[in-house]
């Protein structure tokens, strides 16, 4: 099995041998007995997250920016050198398939970050362009310093986070390799990302963790990942939404608006900007077409503890209680949309989750039902819709 | 004298205080909060002893908070942040430990490691003290029906209470009894064959109470600390962030949002009362505040028998509040550490301190550091519920140092031939070399130590004896009888006057409860 550049620091740190296959390579689930500790080393202190598995594509030549302006969703001419974004692209028809971040590094070379293997998709939409198309992938590890002491602690090691804005990035040297360090993260926190040459990846990580020893610094798996970026509102592919290209049914496809992506889709309405997809979002937009709303759902607390109280089982607060996806009901029992992440979040202390609903419920504070089995029985408890993040500290962007 | 027109006064700013203010404030009482102390928190507050250190003085872990105040009082919105308590720690005493996590199945093992009969009896073990939990949570979660009232009201309530404990099994039932009336010892002798293992259970026994655990009535105190269930695990503890002076901070920011006013350095001396009616209050200068409706939030003793005149109350409730047992028995000794001790076999990880730290290796040492205690002396060798919570929560001490919160037990209130002044050090050394014993080199890394003794706790908390939960956990003192029968529903004889301190149903630790059914009892008498 495939492993990181940092794995076979992190694998020291494991004990307990739980991994996912992230992208066929090997993810821890969790390093110690309990998951929630690592969470709250994000929420409270500083955690590191080993994000290496995602596709890496160095894009540069004088269309670099004429590529990835045609292909990704947000405006990519908008960001300047030193700069990242979150983006998304779409297929054609305007479905969304793939989420990264795109770091500017200069007018003309661009590092995109991929959830799922693209090249192709840009090397055809790049063709006859002057533009160079490379999978970096396996030549980078990436670390996620994420929490409230990540500034702290990478100051310590390179003065420049310090200062770094929300979203930006730069050259940095830690433990004496030259490191692009971003204000990124998938937490929804205050957090960093090293992207850090695959050959001197233990050395940086060597080096965060020793600058982090005294502040309670501790790798954190999929699992704390989870609850952190549900509460942070994230959306995940394979969960929230699946690629467009390789769905069997309309069902599974969703459009950028439709996931919450609405804030990416300036310019398309009145058709100053063109990608990939964009005619069909404009479409989409002008005749209110949208299937679906993107909304966070909290559980009414008192209706959850009821349900379970009521055959004397006690009422769960665990990070998974759904093991399969939820139907959204309205006061009539009607389904009126779909749960598609759901976690107890501590910080919250409730239940909470993404769920897309007819267009028409989505306002913030709409009553509505989430089903659920509880004692083998199928019931419903109640929820309300409410804007997301659920979480989101000052620090994240201060 | 000033005097000042309110709709409820609270005496006492600790966190039952502070819950029961929140309450009426959001009912839209106008609510003056006095609290005698420079700040408020009562037992629960965080103080910085050494510049950077955070010092949780008393009460040091939440567990047993009722979720439903966190909710009801938004206190997420205010900053509430429990952080958890993953881990739990033993050392058995042979340089061997248990170390229990969140991973149920890891427990089972880590117990197997030491006795193969009792990896199945732990998870019977936790089967059936969970049923008695949920068996007993709905009377733990509403205020004890008056058996000796006539009101038909009353009798509605003995007929939920029966028809509840009428719809419970067998088994359940009797394993009930035989917590709340017998031993821990004879309760844990029934599953566990290892004395280490037994040692490890039985230390929330003894918290706070004049037993050990082969008395009976520890099986109650051992109860009583499984009915937390902070973030959805039964017995489970966490750390507030800041410490339990974090929370109280936070209670007070909601009370405070909801429009209720707090006095800090307001000592009341008098409840003052009109035809036997409560009015008001006076404060040790002579100012005066005045209120149809006065709360007490300190312990029975000083509700009933120091800020009310005794003469204006039945003699039969003075009887029971004068008997009623408060002998507080436990001490805190607390350091700030230049870094975390070592323990000789876990050189190399922190993760055996993300939780509690518990020093009483077995069932006979924890028996053993009782004994003293009967007889008017402090243990040679105390029981330690320890925690290293700059661990839990960096902000707690600066990066790389650390601060230790130890509960230390028996320490009871009166010495015999002694007093707490002269042996205050000498305690704190009988602690500090418990902790040397289990982590060599402990004594070196100590910065700073400080010895809370019982007295210590009554002088700066107010609570009697140094008792941590305002009345002794004692069959006769519990339910129907807290703090006396007849007077277990949060009013008093004296119209007007009411009670939400710990020392009410369902009782002490951070627990919110009295504070908040006792905000209920008295909106209900308002008809709001």
């Amino acid at each position: 099995m495939r492993t990181t550049p940092f794995h076979s620091r992190l694998s020291e740190l494991n004990d307990q041998g739980l991994y996912t296959h992230w992208q066929g390579t090997l993810s821890p689930l969790r390093y110690t007995h309990a998951p929630k500790h690592e969470y709250f080393a994000v929420r409270n202190s500083v955690g590191v997250f080993d994000t290496s598995p995602l596709y890496k594509y160095l894009v540069t030549g004088p269309d670099a920016e004429r590529l990835l302006a045609g292909a990704l969703v947000r405006d990519v001419r908008q960001c300047r050198p030193g700069q990242a974004q979150y983006t998304i692209w779409c297929d054609d028809l305007g479905y969304v398939m793939h989420d990264g971040v795109v770091f500017r590094h200069s007018a003309d070379e661009f590092l995109l970050t991929a959830a799922r293997p693209a090249l192709s998709w840009f090397e055809e939409l790049g063709a006859g362009l002057r533009v160079q198309l490379e999978d970096v992938t396996e030549d980078y590890g990436m670390l996620a310093v994420q929490g409230p002491r990540s500034r702290t602690v990478l100051s310590a090691l390179a003065p420049e986070a310090e200062t770094l804005a929300f979203f930006d990035h730069a050259p940095v040297k830690v433990a004496d390799t030259p490191v692009t360090l971003s204000r990124t993260g998938y937490t929804g926190d205050l957090g960093y990302e090293l992207t850090v040459p695959e050959d001197r990846a233990v050395e940086v990580l060597d080096a965060v963790l020793e600058a982090g020893r005294d502040h309670g610094i501790r790798p954190f798996g999929e699992e704390a990942l989870m609850t952190l970026r549900i509460e942070a509102g994230l959306a995940l592919i394979d969960v929230e939404w699946h690629d467009a290209r390789l769905v069997m049914s309309d069902a599974d496809k969703v459009t950028p608006k439709e996931l919450g992506f609405g804030w990416m889709l300036r310019g398309v309405r009145d058709g100053s900007r063109r990608f990939v997809g964009s005619e069909a979002i404009r479409r989409e937009l002008e005749d209110g077409t949208s299937r679906w709303a993107t909304t966070g759902i909290v559980v009414d607390w008192a209706d959850w503890d009821r349900l379970y109280r009521e055959h004397d089982l006690f009422p769960p607060k665990s990070e998974h209680p759904l093991p399969y996806e939820s139907m959204i009901l309205d006061d009539d029992r009607a389904e009126v949309g779909y749960c598609t992440s759901f976690v107890y979040s501590p910080v919250v202390q409730r239940h909470i989750g993404i769920a897309r609903v007819r267009p028409d419920l989505a306002a913030a504070g709409t009553d509505l039902r989430l089903e659920l089995a509880v004692n083998h029985h199928n019931t419903a408890v109640r929820i309300q819709t409410t804007k997301m993040p659920f979480f989101d500290p000052p620090r994240k962007k201060e | 004298m000033t005097s000042h027109e309110y709709d409820a006064i609270v005496v006492g700013g600790g966190h039952n205080g502070l819950t029961h203010a929140a309450y009426l404030a959001k009912a839209g009482l106008r609510t003056l909060v006095l609290e005698k102390n420079g700040g408020v928190g009562g037992a629960a507050i965080t103080e910085e002893l050494l510049p950077g250190f955070q010092f949780t003085t008393f009460s040091y872990a939440l567990s047993l908070l009722r979720p439903e105040i966190i909710h009801e009082l938004n206190l997420v919105d205010h900053g509430f942040l429990p952080l958890m308590m993953p881990s739990s720690f033993h050392p058995t005493g042979d340089g061997d430990y248990l170390l229990f996590g969140d991973d149920h199945q890891q427990n089972v093992q880590e117990v197997r490691r030491h006795s193969r009969r009792d990896a199945d009896a732990y998870e019977r073990y936790h089967r059936d003290l969970d049923r008695v939990c949920q068996a007993i949570r709905p009377l733990f979660d509403n205020p004890p029906p008056n058996i000796f009232g006539n009101d038909p009201e009353d009798a509605v309530d003995v007929k939920w209470l029966l028809d509840h404990l009428g719809g419970l099994d067998q088994k359940t039932v009797h394993d009930l009894v035989r917590l709340l009336t017998g031993s821990a010892a004879d309760w844990l002798d029934d599953y566990f064959e290892h004395e280490a293992v037994k040692g490890y259970h039985a230390s929330s026994s003894i918290i706070g109470s004049k037993v050990g655990p082969m008395s009976p009535g520890s099986g109650l105190v051992l109860l009583f600390h499984k009915m937390g269930e902070h973030d959805g695990h039964l017995g489970s503890w966490a750390f507030h962030k800041g410490g339990n002076g974090g929370f109280t901070q936070v209670l007070a920011r909601a009370a405070q949002a909801y429009g209720a006013e707090i006095r800090l350095g307001a000592q009341v001396t008098d409840l003052i009362t009109e035809g036997g009616k409560a009015v008001g209050v006076a404060l040790e200068d002579g100012t005066e505040f005045r209120a149809p409706v006065v709360v007490s939030a300190l312990d029975p003793r000083r509700t009933f028998l120091e800020l009310c005149d005794p003469r204006e109350l039945p003699l039969d409730l003075v009887d029971n509040i004068r008997r009623m047992k408060f002998r507080g028995v436990s001490a805190k000794v607390n350091f700030a550490l230049d870094s975390l001790p070592v323990f000789p076999a876990l050189p190399d990880t922190v993760d055996h301190y993300g939780g509690f730290l518990n020093i009483g290796p077995t069932m006979e040492y924890v028996e053993r550091a009782f004994d003293a205690a009967k007889y008017g002396w402090y243990s040679e060798r105390p029981f330690i519920d320890g925690a290293i919570q700059s661990v839990i929560d960096p902000d707690m001490a600066p990066p790389g140092k650390h601060v230790m919160s130890c509960f230390v037990q028996y320490a009871p209130y009166e010495l015999r031939g002694s007093s707490w002044d002269a042996e205050r050090e000498t305690f704190g050394d009988r602690a500090q070399a418990v902790l040397e014993s289990h982590f060599p080199g402990f004594g070196d890394l100590v910065l700073h130590r400080e010895v809370v003794t019982p007295v210590d706790i009554e002088t700066r908390t107010g609570l009697t004896e140094g008792n941590i939960f305002a009345g002794e956990f004692l069959a006769p003192q519990m339910y129907f009888f807290r703090p006396a029968p007849g007077w277990s529903q949060y009013a008093t004889p004296l119209d007007g006057y009411y009670q939400c301190g710990s020392g009410t149903h369902p009782g002490g630790c951070v627990i919110g409860s009295p504070g908040r059914m006792a905000s209920q009892r008295v909106l209900r008498d308002l008809g709001r």
